[in-house]
Order: C-alpha cells, then structure tokens, then sequence
C-alpha cells in the first residue's frame, strides 16, 4: 500500500489480524520518505511484512515510471535501515524452489543447503556425484517477494492504465467501483504480466477495452475460489484475502480511489489449497 | 342591405379562413407530436414574461428553448424502489449496540463485572502487532457487553477471531454457569439417544432381509463431561458485532480425532457441512468447537506464577493429571525482558489433548459401565485384552520450553514489542504452530487472543489419510476356487478310461449272469 495512506490503510486491512504497532508505523513514515528521495523512486510501497522465527522481514517496494516493471524489492529488521533485494532471475526461482523449506529464519544469510546425488554414467560404472546447492535467505526472500507479487496483486478494474507504449501508469480519472461492481471477482484484476489473456476468444474480447483491460481477472484464476471476498469495518470497505498466499490482503473503499494490499505472513504457499475449498 | 350582408360575409370569411388557418396550425406534426399553435403561445408567453431586449434577434432561441424545454422527463409512475445495502442492514443492527442503558444502578459499580476491558487489551494488542482494527474492537467490545448482559454470564473473555472463507467468526469464552451443566447434559443425551433410536433400522416387516453387516464400530470415546478437559469453557460466536451470538455445541472426542486429521478452510456459515476425508462427525458448528479447543489446549500461555496448583480435595492420585488451578494472590509480575528472552517463563494453562481426543485418558478396554449402553459387544470379549498403556499428557502449567518440535520448526518465537523503548515494553510470544496465536504480558497483565484461519502449521504439506483397506469378501478355499478347465487330450483319455471301465464291468455282469444261468 502507497506509503502516503499508510496512516489509514493498515487499519482498514487490520481484519486479518496482523498490523504494525505504533512504533514501526511512525518509523516507516520517516524512513520511507528518504528511501524514496535516495533512490529517485515515484512513489513507495509499504509492500509487508515476512514473519520470521528469529526476526521479521519488513518489506518496502519502490516503483518508478512504469508501474509494472520498474520495482524495487527493500528488507529491513527495524523499519528504518532498508537494505537492497536482489532482483528474481529464473535461476535464483529454480534454486530457492528446490532448496528453501520450512519457515523463514529471519536471518538474511541463513543457507539452505540441499543435497543432491547424481548419477553420471550408465550400468556398473555409474558414479554418484553429490551436488549441493546453497540458497541464502536473502535469495529466498527476493524470490518469495517476487512470487507473491507476481501470483497475488490485485487492483481494481482501471485503476490502472497501459498507453500504447506499454508504459502502465496509475489512472487519475478513476473514480472507484460501484458497490455491486466491488462484490464480484471479475472487477479485479492481477497487477502482473497477463497470461490468460491471449486464450480468450474474439467474443469474449468485445468487451474488454484494452487501456483498461490488459491484466488477467481474478475470477479466472485456478483453482475456483481461491479468492475470499468479503465487505469488513462496517460492510463499508472491500477486503479480499488470498488463500494461495495467506497474509495477502487487498483492500478497496467503493466509490473511492482508494486500495491498496499489504501481505503479512510466513511467506509461505499455501499447498494445500485443494485439499481445504 | 347588400353593404352590410357583403361586409359580413367578408367578415364571416375572414374568420372561417382564421378557423381553417388555426386548425392547420392546430395539427401536430408526425414527427415529434407537437403543433405550431402551442408552440407559438408558448414562445409568446415565454416572450411576455421574460421581456428580453431585441426579441426580434432572438426569437430562434427562444423557439428552441421551449422545444428543448418539452424534452425534460416528466414524472415517472414507477417509484424508486431504494435498495438497501448490507451496510446499512448492519448499521441497523449495530445501531443497538450504542444504546444509552437507561439509569444503571450504582450498586453495580461495587461488583467485579465479568466484562473484559477489551480496550486495554485492544491497546496492548496493538503494541503486539496483533488487531482487528480499533473500531473493530470497540464495537466488539459492545457486543460482548451485550452478551454478558443478555447471557448472565459469569465470566466472559474474548477469545479471537477466526477467519472464514464468507465471513469470519468473533469468538468468546464464557464460564458455565451450574445449574446450565445438567440442563445441557439431559439434552445432550437425549438428543444422542434420539440419533441412535433413528439409526436402528426398521426392516422386520420386510420378506427378504438385507444381509446384516457384521462390521462394529470401535467402542466410541466418551463425551467430557461439561465444565472438565476439552469441555471446560462455553464459546459463543458472532459473525459481526451486532449480530445474534450463537452458543456453539459440546466437543466430542470422535470430532477433535477428525479434526486433527482434516485441513479444511471456514466458510463462515455455522450450518455448512464440513466435507472432508475421512468424514467429520457433524457440522462447520462442530469442526469450529473442536479447533477452538485445539488452539486453546495448544496456545493458551500464561506467565510461570500466575496461576498456582489447585489443592486436590481427597486422595492424591498420582495418574490423575491436575486439572485445576488457581490465581496466585503472591504473583508478583515477571520481568518483561526475562519474559520475552526465555520460554520456560511461559506455562501452559490448559490441558493438553490426548491422542484420545480427550483431556482426561479413558480406559475404553474396560467394560463401559450403565452410562454408556454400548452394543454389548463388549460383553462378548471375555478375554480382556493387555491393558492398554493410559496416555499421559504433559502436566497443567509445563512451561513452553517443554513444548515439542514439529517439522523442524521450534514451537515458539519469542520478542519484546519495542526495542527502542523497552523499559516500557511488552513482552510477546507467538505461536508458530498455530499461526494467529499471541500471548503478551507485561506486569501481571497478559492475555491470549487468536486471530487467523484457525489452522494448523502443516510443514512440508498436508497428507490426506489413505482410505482403509477393502475388507475381503469371503473367506477363500477350495470350494470357491476356480478350477482350471481340462484339455481336449485330457478328456479324451478320461473318456477311454470311463469306456475300458464300462466294458470292464459289463463284462463282469455278462460272466456273472453266466455264473447265474449256470447255478
């Protein structure tokens, strides 16, 4: 959620049951702002929260121009000295997915190690070869914050924009969703690369209008219901929680431009998410 | 006379030519259903009562003003048919939590209210990180006041809040009040009797009957009773503050043994049935009372000291785990920096469920008593078989440093609520196999509150029990056995050796009716 209504928005998210006490909140309203001049962001992001067994990850991300692909990743332990995420490659993912189980430690050079016993050679003369990757936390970290960004952002329906150039900015003019828009799944959409997009047919596609609609819906998303939508603080704000990611959080007033969405939790993927609907 | 006639002639002409042209003015257009005549009185009086200067220059304006006037939307017969929203259904329900109570008295004042100062805790919660939102909780707090006032109760705690797929449950803890245990336990057995009467099944009348199942359900765990181990507590649940608490039903071992073996989200409705491998005994109603106990048999943490031992009244059992306790009146408060370093500050202050489902162990070998008219199958097992081992759980009031690991994962994290003012902190433990639960205490303040799915930490991932092994049909032997069918050669050479056989005796019978003629 933008730094700016920070003061506000983490109450209205608070239903979950985790928020920040006075302390981190007030240190993060100073600190972000000089994050945000020290590294030219446009605007900062308290992203969340990582719950470690030792300590806590707090996360801020910056965003630049473009608000889908210019993201900066930042951890911190006290809310006040931000340390730099590494940007998620596809080998850092295979790697983290392999070795990292469990819960995090909340230590950012804690390894995971793996070890792994190939086999080289066919018949008799194959030898064993033990192979051991070493995943740090802070790779683990980056790559979970990535995940979590790239399966779990969701914004309203135009609050977001795409200009031609491909360039995705904040949509000034929107005004919000009305309040039966805000009851359905299929006025949200995730803030990632579309992949569901190109699968629709030339039907389906006569809606849709593509400055707005350039994302995926989240009623389209596999499995049904992983998604609960609910209306919270006095049925008057919108709240919809991942259940593939506990701890993520989305939050909209209706009619307001106001949303945002926040995860606090272990940074863990719910798994077993069939077995539970 | 020809003058005048003319002149009113002409006149008489004149006007029928003024009728004829007023008609024609009269007529209405096709298209948009008006007529110049109207239109012109009306530009005119629009004319005459606005008086605009250089009327001649915009006359056009006005002309088209009053027919742009025409389009205005006249009044609708259908009335506005105002939709209520949720909100404003809940704001009405929530309106009577603000009611002003009409003069109290003061004599009240003096008791001890067994309402919890759910502000305070709402305040260190959130030093805690813990919150459902400040006006969340003020409104809760209304709602357990009404509670406490509708209810009687004795004592009343908030308990937490769990979160459902729909909407999510308010919990609180109540005492049981006497009088309310038989009351309960009269229904409850009733109720169960009912269920096992609509189980036997009615099939004398019928000609053929159903072949019987010999299978028999293993002797069901008996229920604890009310205000003891898993049942100690009364719970009520309200969806929102401001609406109807709901008092939920007693827990049954058989439901915290299924419970334990299932991972399944809330929906939020308390009727909606838990479907579920292997199957649950009973409702969302039921699979909520069996969790909440869980998390409060695992969670419910209070500072070492606290609470004291009760004294046992009668013989000292040393098999028999302690089950009371009382407030320590010497607590003096822990220091929060000990508090918040090491976990053996920490004790446990409820009972820790058995594998039984049970706080208490019970010897299901021995042959149940009158209370619960089993079958009598258990009759039939004369041979006793090897007492079993009575599990033990770990003691009332063990400390959290005792507590076991699972899944690598140490059962507790532990920290102080500020580090930069930690004078005046709080020491906070979470638990991380139950994720949502958090204690905190500062002084001889603490307070345990759940706040989360109301589920466990699974590790690596959840593994759903296989189904039992197909029981077998019948017991096989010879009889049954297939036999393998006989080759042509075979049968052939069968069939000689019956022929050579035949032969053989019908010679036989020849010589012997010889030996007969003979005779």
């Amino acid at each position: 959620m933008d730094s700016n209504s920070l003061y506000y928005s983490l109450e209205l998210v608070a239903g979950t049951g985790c928020t920040l006490n006075i302390e981190q909140k007030s240190a993060l309203q100073t600190s972000l702002v000089i994050l945000k001049k020290n590294y030219k962001f446009h605007r900062v992001l308290f992203w969340g929260k990582i719950l470690g067994l030792k300590g806590d990850y707090y996360i801020a991300q910056g965003r630049g121009e473009n608000e889908m692909k210019d993201t900066t990743n930042l951890y911190s332990f006290n809310c006040m000295d931000w340390f730099l995420l590494p940007p998620a490659t596809h080998t850092m993912i295979e790697e983290v997915s392999k070795t990292a189980r469990g819960r995090f430690m909340g230590d950012p050079s804690y390894v995971y190690e793996l070890l792994e016993i190939q086999r080289q050679g066919e018949g008799d003369d194959a030898v064993e070869e033990e192979v051991v990757t070493k995943v740090n936390e802070e790779k683990r970290l980056a790559v979970t914050v990535h995940q979590i960004d790239e399966e779990v952002s969701v914004v309203p329906r135009s609050a977001f924009i795409k200009s031609p150039h491909g360039l995705v900015q904040m949509n000034r003019s929107f005004g919000g969703l009305s309040h039966s828009e805000a009851g359905k799944l299929d006025s949200f959409l995730h803030l990632s690369e579309s992949k569901n997009l190109k699968k629709k047919s030339i039907l389906e596609m006569a809606d849709l209008n593509p400055a707005i609609d350039f994302l995926d819906v989240l009623s389209d998303d596999i499995p049904k219901g992983s998604w609960s939508l609910q209306f919270e603080c006095a049925s008057k704000v919108c709240v919809i929680r991942s259940l593939l990611w506990p701890g993520r959080t989305f939050y909209h007033v209706p009619m307001t431009p106001q949303h945002g969405y926040i995860y606090i939790g272990d940074g863990t993927k719910n798994l077993d998410l069939p077995f539970m609907l | 006379m020809d003058a005048p006639e003319e002149h009113q002639d002409s006149s008489q002409q004149s006007v029928q030519a003024a009728a004829s042209f007023k008609a024609f003015m009269l007529k209405n257009s096709i298209k948009s259903n008006l007529n110049l005549y109207d239109h012109l009185t009306q530009v005119l009086m629009k004319v005459m009562d606005e008086r605009p200067q250089n009327v001649v220059d915009v006359i056009e304006d006005i002309s088209c003003d009053v027919k742009r006037g025409l389009f205005e939307d006249k009044w609708s017969t259908l009335r506005d048919l105002p939709q209520t929203t949720a909100a404003e259904l809940l704001a009405e329900h929530q309106r009577l939590l603000f009611a002003r109570p009409e003069e109290a008295d003061h004599e009240e004042e003096l008791v001890e209210t067994p309402l919890p100062n759910v502000s305070e805790i709402g305040f260190y919660m959130e030093q805690a990180g813990v919150s459902v939102g400040r006006e969340e909780m003020q409104r809760v707090f209304l709602a357990l006041k009404q509670l406490v006032e509708s209810q009687g109760l004795q004592r009343c705690r908030l308990w937490g809040k769990i979160l459902g797929k729909e909407s999510s449950y308010i919990i609180a803890e109540a005492d049981y009040r006497e009088g309310e245990e038989e009351e309960e336990q009269i229904n409850g057995e009733a109720a169960e009797e009912e269920e096992r009467e609509a189980e036997a099944p009615e099939n004398e009348n019928e000609m053929d009957p159903l072949p019987q199942s010999t299978y028999k359900p293993p002797p069901s765990v008996p229920k604890e009773a009310i205000g003891t181990g898993t049942n100690k507590f009364l719970y009520y649940v309200c969806k929102e503050p401001g609406l109807p608490w709901v008092k939920l039903p007693t827990v049954s071992p058989a439901q915290i043994t299924v419970a334990r073996q299932i991972r399944k989200f809330f929906t939020g409705r308390l009727d909606a049935p838990v479907v579920s491998y292997p199957p649950f005994p009973g409702n969302e109603a039921n699979y909520l009372r069996a969790q909440i106990a869980r998390i409060s048999a695992g969670t419910q943490v209070s500072p070492q000291g606290f609470y004291q031992a009760g004294e046992e009244e009668g013989d000292e059992d040393e098999e028999a785990p302690r089950d009371s306790y009382e407030v320590n009146p010497d607590f003096e408060g822990l220091p929060v920096s000990e508090m918040a370093e090491s976990l053996s500050t920490w004790v446990h202050h409820v009972q820790h469920i058995l594998q039984q489902g049970r706080c208490t162990w019970v010897n299901l070998a021995v042959k149940p008593g009158e209370e619960s008219n089993e079958e009598g199958e258990a009759e039939e097992k004369e041979e006793e078989p090897d007492e079993p081992e009575p599990e033990v759980g770990p003691p009332l009031l063990t400390p959290l440093s005792q507590d076991a690991e699972m899944f690598n994962t140490p059962p507790w994290s532990s920290k102080m609520s500020s580090t930069l003012t930690s004078q005046h902190a709080l020491a906070v433990v979470r638990s991380n196999l139950w994720p949502g639960a958090y204690a905190y205490a500062c002084g001889k303040k603490f307070e345990n509150i759940y706040v989360g799915w109301g589920l466990k930490y699974s590790g690596e991932g959840y593994n759903p029990p296989v189904p039992p092994l197909p029981q077998k049909e019948y017991p096989s032997g010879p009889e049954i056995t297939e036999a393998l069918d006989p080759t042509l050669e075979e049968e052939q050479t069968l069939q000689e050796a019956l022929e050579e056989q035949q032969a053989a005796q019908e010679e036989m019978a020849e010589t012997d009716e010889e030996e007969e003629d003979d005779d």
